[in-house]
């Protein structure tokens, strides 16, 4: 996983509430086996018309607005758990993503992919988007150590909740699989003196 | 015992299943199943080859084949090539790694969260995790069961464990009787117009009450479902004698005196008196009717004699732009009646509602019934057990005769992932858990309800209160 510390980038803007991760990579674009490619296909149906000719009115084509962060409306990456939707967003280029709540699953699916999504105020949200639309070139300073998402050039500035863990993860570049895999006496160990384990037998299964 | 010994369910099984605590960190959770199916698993296998490393217990990992199989002709090789390659590709992992599969052509075969309890293979008091949000299914058990991307996939399948950070807890309580033709559906779709698609995000929810402990387990697993659908990580139901019944006998259940100790211990599942619940929230089951959605979230319904809302009717979770954009997408306005409404396409089947049950209420009612002309009724049953009891019942000539096409197994038009798609513009009556924009096809318009409603808009050819025909 690539390392996370801190980012100064222009946004782009989708104000929009509930955006699931169908919208964000629809199931038919779900059928590759690794996990490569897909920022072609972020928010494809938003994105292209039935002709596959991209559709001027979605921000996404409006030249006018590029960067590293996306900065959306509430209930981010609600839905399906395809961590696919992660990927796309990498892989298109955004390093963050910007709303005011995000759903469970895509939240952790962000960060196991090195994919920050920074949780802020709705009054924080709503004072972004203004900038952004008053000035395109408006620039957002996020920094993971500090915990804190600033809008540059002004004293604007709001601090965002991380889990410890999480952080550390990231700005190191570690992986969970990394972790989990030096356990392996711990969870051995719990294998044995679990009351719930020794009521189902295992086995059975793998004879079918 | 004193009020800080008092544990609700949830908080009983995880605190059985922590194998170490993270300090300012997650918990580290042992992983009882782990259903892997052909969408979320082929980057997870590759990671695992990366790193050299194999399935750490390939007893506790059972594989389906679901997402892209076709519905007609199974026997034959899966004509689209990338859904070939995908079913192909778990095939290959599995018998690499040791992972029991079954897939098509096997007579287990079906959506990863039907096989699950029909085998016995899903039990009380269990964690399961599956790299697809709908995994809350199995929460019907009192099991915490929750979906899970793909990199947890890999953690899982690497090491049976899983980082989590321990979530809030809600109780959703249903007291009182449900009116006839109300079924579980209604319930969970009642209760998320109720707390809207984001009000459970972060917890996991127990349901409750008097008329969740009346239901049928496949009725419960409807309504754990679509917990994902108000944001919640899971839904579970305190386990009882009609879990116990429904379990016992199934293939890899416990037998005899085993499953004798496991219900001993399953018995002490339960939410302690008096334990405490982030959040608390309680619903008259006679408030509640035949539901229908009108927008493009599950959150988005109303009671089918309802009309579609203004703006000015909904509440702040909902913002301007997403709610014009809904009822534009759907081509619905304000105020505007849905039933009687002419629609051409019903869906009956999904992880949420194509059981055996399901398929027995449907065919009750649409016996020696035909269906509209102008309806295309597709019901496509939730594994190859389901269907081969559907034929042993004779419900496949009651759907013949009615005019609706059976298919073969799979989770088919609820996400369209193999040629079952609802075209564009078109509205579909469907039984399955999400009307997101596309989700059965490009431009197709969803309309989320029961399989009763489901039947009775297919007979009618127009949108249908069930209540007025029973």
């Amino acid at each position: 996983m690539e390392k996370f510390k801190k980012i100064t980038s222009t946004a782009v803007p989708l104000p929009i509430e509930d955006i699931d991760t169908d919208q964000i990579i629809p199931a038919r674009f779900l059928k590759a086996t690794t996990r490569e490619g897909f920022g072609d296909n972020l928010f494809r149906d938003w994105r292209y018309n039935n002709q596959n000719n991209p559709k001027p009115e979605f921000v996404l084509n409006n030249p006018q607005y590029s960067g590293q962060v996306l900065v959306a409306g509430k209930n981010f990456g609600c839905g399906s758990s395809r961590e696919h939707a992660a990927w796309a967003i990498n892989d298109y280029g955004f390093k963050v993503v910007i709303s005011s709540f995000f759903a469970d699953i895509f939240k952790g699916n962000a960060l196991n992919n090195g994919l920050l999504p920074v949780q802020v105020s709705e009054e924080f949200l709503a004072t972004v988007f203004a900038h952004i639309f008053a000035d395109r070139n408006t620039e957002l300073e996020v920094n993971l150590e500090e915990q804190t998402v600033r809008i540059t050039g002004t004293d604007l500035v709001e601090k965002f909740d991380i889990n410890q863990y999480k952080k550390t993860c990231l700005i190191n570049g570690y992986d969970d699989i990394d972790y989990l895999l030096s356990l392996k006496d711990k969870i051995e160990a719990y294998e044995k003196t679990s009351k719930y384990l020794s009521l189902v037998d295992l086995k059975q299964e793998v004879e079918a | 015992m004193s009020s800080s010994d008092k544990k609700t369910l949830f908080q009983k099984i995880w605190d059985a299943h922590v194998v170490t605590s993270i300090p300012d960190g997650p918990d580290v959770l042992y992983i009882d199943r782990h259903l892997v199916h052909e969408v979320t698993s082929p980057q997870a296998f590759a990671g695992l080859e990366k790193r050299g490393i194999g399935v750490f217990r390939t007893q506790n990992t059972v594989a389906t084949a679901d997402h892209n199989v076709p519905t007609i002709n199974q026997h034959l090789p899966i004509s689209e090539p990338l859904s070939r390659f995908q079913v192909d590709k778990l095939t290959e992992n599995c018998r690499k790694f040791g992972v029991n599969l079954y897939g098509l052509g096997h007579p287990f075969q079906g959506i990863v969260h039907v096989i699950g309890p029909e085998l016995g293979i899903t039990l009380p008091g269990m964690t399961m995790v599956c790299g697809d949000s709908h995994t809350s299914t199995h929460g019907a058990f009192g099991t915490i069961a929750f979906g899970i991307g793909t990199s947890e996939v890999e953690q899982v399948l690497a090491t049976q464990c899983l980082m989590q950070n321990k979530p809030k807890t809600m109780r959703i309580n249903i007291e009182g009787e449900l009116a006839n033709g109300v079924l579980s559906k209604d319930i969970i779709l009642y209760i998320i117009s109720k707390l809207t698609m984001g009000g459970a995000t972060g917890y996991f929810v127990e349901y409750a009450g008097s008329a969740i402990r009346s239901l049928s387990m496949e009725a419960r697993m409807t309504i754990c479902n679509m917990s994902i659908e108000m944001g919640a990580r899971g839904g579970l139901i305190a386990p009882d004698d009609i879990t116990f019944e429904y379990i016992q006998g199934r293939r890899f259940a416990p037998q005899g005196e085993k499953f004798e100790e496991a219900v001993a211990y399953w018995r002490t599942l339960f939410t302690d008196e008096g334990a405490a619940f982030d959040v608390e929230y309680t619903f008259d089951a006679a408030d509640i009717a035949p539901m229908i959605t009108y927008g493009t979230n599950p959150g988005m319904g109303i009671k089918i004699d309802e009309t579609v809302p203004s703006l000015a009717d909904i509440k702040e979770e909902s913002n301007k732009a997403s709610f014009d954009k809904s009822l534009a997408y759907m081509g619905l306005h304000p105020g505007e009646q849905l039933l009687g409404k002419e629609i051409n396409y019903v869906f009956i089947g999904s992880c949420t509602n194509s059981r055996i049950e399901d398929l027995r209420l449907v065919a009750q009612f649409v016996k020696g019934k035909h269906k509209a002309p102008n309806i295309n009724a597709l019901i496509v049953p939730g594994s190859k057990q389901v269907e081969q009891q559907a034929r042993e019942e004779g419900i496949d000539q009651i759907f013949r005769e009615a005019g609706f096409e059976l298919r073969e197994p799979g989770c088919s038009a609820c996400l369209g992932m193999n040629e079952d798609k609802v075209p564009k513009g078109e509205y579909c009556i469907s039984t399955s858990n999400r009307n997101f924009e596309g989700r059965q096809g490009p431009g197709a318009r969803t309309l989320l309800a029961s399989p009763l409603t489901a039947a009775a808009t297919a007979i009618a050819g127009k949108i249908t209160d069930v209540r007025e025909l029973i």
